[in-house]
């Protein structure tokens, strides 16, 4: 096989793969659906409105008249179509309700995952070198910080900035999204937990690094050790942490959640919040689908890139 | 003048505890090849780490005098070191897998030497990189320039990693055991380049654990030892007419030809090395107590062993011997019955040993034991030595097992008191030791050895191979000997079987085949094996 | 004089004490996250010894008392003495991380060992569902639960434990899978062990190493976890003090009774730091046993 066809084998596999993790989801999401207790006319209402009209509207809409692999099938269908049902309790349909929040949620991800890698970044490469008495302290200081930021809860964190940089020193809002200054907390919140896992794998990694044979070859060439950290050693530590992605991705989109109950930030988060305690499945179903779309989206693009840092695996995949 | 001057060179490890270098001298002069040649620990790499600043970690270096090209290196800063690195000597290490970096291109590791010391202008270096890839005798070299380090074969990645380091043009070159993973052809083409730049003028330190890889290159060797050097002289005087003790010593632990029917650890006392002679070998069988069949093993589309026949005799030994990739350890794994074959057949004591199932395969299962190269591997990490021995001894009752464990740990000359250890605590000589106690105990009749002393130094390894022998003579132990290394297999076999590409190219009798090969693979292998010149030390009769 | 010793690395040698150490040779962060892990045991264990107060007695004349005098950690907005909810929410907090962490490691571990052990069809099918419960975020999939079953500390269990299972499964399986095809265990099939007992005494034991050490660091997040599910009030509900209820309730008095998150905050935070700092020097431990 030609380089060329093998990639693109490769992207199709890829790709094949996240449609099974995507119909897994939808799966799931409906099982909890049938699941949950009392009849799936009830778990579709919730805590909203029930009227016999409305039951009569539930079971036209998810076809509950008819067998139930059809019902299965057809949502699934709808699914394809890109129709998230409906909200009884709001009154709207689900993907409106989702797309209103998105951009809430999606500033305050990116925000604290670029807070979360530039942290990271900062703190693994001011330590990383060589080992002078400075640098050692210089270490254990991060290596302590980085075990209490994995250690706080998030909401703790945003707790704590709350009652420092709002009620103390009255610099940041103290609740909802109104441009940039309400977003810095929230990011903060939520990068720092990111920070200290991906600071540490990344400060081990470069350590691991600049001890392995090439290194020593890379020294001998008379390169500075910040040449040997910049062109040789920040690649090698950057492979573990990519692998972590996946597992960040879950951490900012869970994090997400608690941190707009926090702050009282608009966002998927509150939406899924407020759907479990109304027993709003529809949302429910939507949002755990989503974050899956949004796992999937990320792991596949990490997944090429990967393919971009290690030349290694282009051949094999 | 000379390009290195170290007088009393001490280098330590105080937080390790360790004295690496204790008080060396070397001088190395333009366009001269020295080789320092030792056993592991014997710090001889960490003097040639030394030379171009990098002892490594925590390490703690003084000398009497310490010159690098003419200047005080003891006064050198972070800076000057860093001109000497690459500038005034290249340093060449063992396997270029990891020691290129695995995540970059060849041709930008060369050009990472050329703009660091500012040979070319940019716009230059992928041009120049390609021409010192070709100068190394890489095929190719744009093409290879743009590769990965994995995307090279051994050889060629060995010679890119000496490009990088001869970027510059340095006058001196520092080479640590740069042979020491390739295949014994591929070695030798590695070590024409390097004499094809001695030639030329270029100063060679070269580190190695293998006199014999020295002998053709160097003008002069220092045997190190511990940290110290024993003897120092030029490589024909110290080959032929050692000094030193210890040196004879080693010179009488390489195993080949002349070899044979002898103990490989002589006493080596009054100038000379006596190799005493081996107790003799049983009368052989003449029914084959082990033999295979025109075996073949596939992994996916790959064929992994292509119409292999053996038999082993009673108490014979059958070497077999070939590169990486040969296929040896699948066959060992066929013979073992660990793997089953994909047509063939394998017999053990004249029953069917493959294609039966492992129920009727089990009770012959201690008949035949293998010893591997890295017995770590093959040890239970929660194990102690005894409870590693006494695991095969499932038909002794418990309580004598004990008593059984010690006089098998006796048997390969280790302390009974080894019993309570782990075998992370022991030397790799020790632990071989232990592999050989275990295999032999549930007293088999044919021994597997895939490699058993490719990971130890060589005065190990004969001791190693002493006992290996001393056990088959008194038990009648067949041994089917695996191993890369063509003096280990002629010392050792009685018949061998040459393999190239899973297949079997050449067999019989071991002095027949290494002596008047027919085959021009076999032909080939031979004459890359470097050796000593004359055979040192003296055989009786 | 020392005498470098056969295939010591002089090169890489930064030297790390092995094997067991003795109480007084232990790091002082060791000694300081068992010392205080202990009280977190004896508090969620026997909460009356370190406390005598009623954590659920309210008392609206003495709300929002400042630490000191006959409430060392003051009190909160209903005028509960916080030193006894903090210490009576360990119980709470530490059984929702134990059981999540039990749920996790037993299933986990029954299926990683099954998929190792598998043949290949059945491992793939069992780690692809390994791999899509992973795709969802912990905090989502606990929702999800949430949604169907209602709020509870029962329930909070189950969803934080179902979303910890593929941490583990994953885990085992990749243990069992290499354990299985490791030198030793071929080693043993040559003395003609059967695969059953091959199983039981090999690849067990070794597979299962890490156990402990992912168990105790996973319980620290499982903590975090359930703090912040019931800081989301999903939780045991009020007026059970457990940390993150207690978290939850505290926000709304942040700017008058700072010690109101601040005493539960500090309680889960070390607690978690002592798990974490403690799983991590057994997982050093660990490796450093292996190398």
């Amino acid at each position: 096989m030609t380089t060329v066809t093998r990639r693109a084998a490769h992207v199709a596999r890829r790709g094949l793969g996240g449609l099974a993790v995507l119909w897994a989801a939808a799966t799931i999401a409906y099982a909890a659906l049938l699941l949950a207790p009392g009849d799936t006319v009830d778990a579709i209402i919730g805590d909203g409105l029930d009227t016999p009209r409305i039951r009569a509207e539930i079971i036209a809409e998810w076809g509950l008249d008819r067998p139930e692999i059809v019902q299965y099938l057809d949502y699934l269908g709808r699914l394809l179509h890109g129709d998230l049902g409906r909200s009884y309790l709001l009154q709207r349909g689900v993907g409106e309700v989702l797309a209103s929040q998105l951009p809430s949620t999606a500033a305050l991800a990116v925000a604290a995952a670029l807070t979360g890698v530039t942290l990271a970044l900062a703190l693994a490469l001011v330590t990383a070198g060589r080992r002078t008495a400075f640098r050692s302290r210089l270490r254990a200081l991060t290596g302590t910080a980085e075990l209490v930021a994995v250690s706080v809860p998030p909401f703790l964190i945003g707790i704590v900035l709350l009652s420092v940089f709002s009620f103390r020193l009255g610099w940041f809002p103290v609740a909802g999204d109104r441009g940039l200054a309400s977003l810095v907390l929230p990011a903060l919140a939520l990068g720092i937990p990111v920070a200290g896992v991906l600071g540490q794998v990344l400060r081990e990694g470069l350590e691991r690094a600049v001890e392995e044979p090439f290194a020593l070859t890379a020294r001998s060439r008379g390169i500075t050790e910040r040449a040997l950290v910049a062109r040789h050693a920040l690649r090698h530590a950057l492979l573990p942490a990519v692998t972590l992605t996946g597992w960040f991705t879950g951490l900012l989109l869970g994090g997400a959640v608690i941190v707009e109950a926090v702050y009282g930030r608009p966002g998927i988060g509150q939406i899924a919040v407020q759907a479990v305690d109304s027993r709003d499945m529809p949302v429910v179903m939507a949002v755990i689908l989503f974050s899956a779309v949004v796992y999937v989206v990320v792991s596949s693009l990490v997944d090429l890139a990967y393919l971009v840092v290690d030349p290694r695996l282009r051949e094999s995949r | 003048m000379s390009l290195v001057t170290v007088e009393d060179l001490r280098v330590g490890f105080p937080r390790a505890g360790v004295r690496a270098v204790r008080g060396i001298g070397l001088t190395v002069g333009a366009g001269e090849c020295v080789a320092i040649v030792g056993e592991s620990g014997s710090g001889k790499s960490v003097t040639a780490r030394s030379l171009v600043g990098l002892p490594g970690p925590g390490a703690e270096v003084t000398a009497a005098r310490f010159e690098i090209g003419g200047r005080d290196a003891l006064r050198f800063g972070e800076r000057d070191w860093r001109r000497v690195r690459g500038g005034f000597a290249g340093l060449v290490l063992q396997d270029a897998l990891v020691s290129l970096d695995p995540l970059r291109r060849v041709g930008d590791e060369i050009a990472e030497v050329l703009a660091t010391h500012d040979v070319v202008p940019r716009a230059g270096r992928a041009r120049r990189a390609a021409e010192l890839l070709a100068s190394v005798g890489v095929p190719e070299p744009e093409t290879r320039a743009r590769q990965y380090p994995h995307q090279l074969s051994g050889g060629l990645r060995q010679r890119a990693l000496i490009a990088s380091a001869l970027a510059a043009d340095p006058p001196l070159i520092i080479a640590d055991e740069p042979t020491t993973a390739l295949d014994v052809t591929v070695q030798a083409q590695v070590l024409a380049l390097l004499a094809a730049r001695k030639a030329e003028g270029t100063a060679l330190l070269m580190i190695s654990h293998d006199l014999a890889v020295v002998a053709s290159i160097a003008d002069r060797v220092l045997v190190m030892k511990d940290g110290v050097v024993v003897e120092e002289g030029p490589t024909g005087r110290v080959l032929a007419a050692p000094g030193h003790d210890y040196t004879r010593t080693l010179l009488a632990a390489v195993p080949s030809a002349a070899s044979r029917g002898t103990r490989l650890s002589a006493i080596a006392a009054g100038g000379v090395a006596l190799r005493t002679p081996l107790p003799p070998r049983e009368a052989r069988g003449t029914e084959p107590i082990l033999s295979a069949d025109r075996l073949t093993a596939s992994y996916g589309s790959r064929r992994l062993v292509d119409e292999v026949s053996l038999e082993v005799r009673q108490g014979e030994t059958v070497g077999i011997v070939g590169e990486s990739g040969s296929g040896k350890t699948t066959v060992a794994r066929l013979l073992l019955g660990l793997l089953e074959p994909a047509s063939g057949e394998v017999r053990l004591r004249g029953e069917r040993w493959s294609g039966v199932p492992e129920r009727r395969r089990r009770r012959s299962r201690t008949a035949i034991q293998l010893i591997s190269q890295n017995p770590l591997d093959s040890f239970d990490p929660r194990y102690t030595v005894g409870r590693l021995v006494a695991e095969p001894l499932t038909a002794l009752p418990r309580h004598r097992r004990r008593d059984r464990v010690s006089e098998l740990l006796d048997r390969v000359g280790l302390d009974g008191d080894v019993a309570a250890r782990h075998p992370r605590a022991l030397s790799g000589g020790q632990r071989q030791r232990v592999a050989i106690a275990r295999a032999l105990a549930p007293r088999p009749d044919i021994l597997v050895c895939d490699e058993p002393v490719s990971a130890l130094d060589v005065s190990i390894q004969a001791q190693v191979l002493d006992l290996l022998a001393e056990i088959q003579a008194a038990d009648g132990t067949s041994l089917v000997f695996i191993s890369h290394d063509l003096g280990v297999v002629h010392h050792v076999s009685d018949r061998v079987v040459v393999m190239r590409g899973g297949r079997v190219v050449e067999e019989g009798h071991v002095d027949e085949v290494f002596f008047m090969p027919r085959e021009d693979y076999t032909r080939d292998l031979l004459a890359a094996v470097p050796t000593l010149g004359r055979t040192p030390g003296r055989t009786p009769g | 004089m020392t005498v470098v010793k056969e295939h010591t690395p002089p090169l890489t040698g930064s030297p790390r004490p092995r094997g067991a150490a003795r109480l007084g040779d232990l790091p002082f962060g060791a000694i300081a996250s068992a010392a205080l892990l202990a009280v977190v045991v004896v508090a969620a264990v026997a909460p009356g010894l370190l406390t005598r107060a009623d954590p659920l007695a309210a008392d609206p004349l003495r709300a929002l008392a400042p630490p000191g005098g006959a409430h060392w950690f003051g009190t909160d907005h209903l005028g509960r003495d916080v030193l006894a909810r903090v210490v009576h929410g360990a119980g709470h907090s530490l059984s929702i991380g134990a059981g999540a962490v039990l749920v996790a490691v037993g299933v986990g571990l029954l299926l990683g060992v099954l998929a190792g052990l598998a043949p290949r069809l059945l491992d793939e099918a069992l780690s692809r569902a390994f791999d899509t419960l992973a795709t969802f975020p912990d905090v989502m999939l606990a929702l999800l639960v949430i949604a169907i079953l209602g709020p509870g500390t029962g329930n909070v269990i189950l969803a934080i434990g179902l979303a910890q299972i593929p941490n583990y499964a994953r885990v085992i399986r990749a243990q069992t899978f290499v354990v299985r095809r490791s030198g030793y265990v071929e080693q043993a099939v040559t003395f003609g062990l059967a695969w059953p007992r091959l199983v039981l005494r090999h690849v067990l034991p070794n597979a299962l190493g890490p156990l402990p050490v992912l168990a105790t660091i996973g319980l620290g997040q499982a903590v975090i976890a359930a703090s912040g599910l019931s800081f989301l009030g999903m939780g045991p509900q009020p007026p059970s003090p457990e940390w993150g209820t207690m978290l939850a309730e505290a926000r709304n008095y942040l700017r008058v009774a700072w010690w109101q998150a601040f005493f539960p905050g500090v309680a889960v935070t070390l607690t978690v730091i002592c798990l974490t700092a403690t799983g991590r020097r057994l997982q050093r431990r660990f490796e450093g046993r292996r190398s």
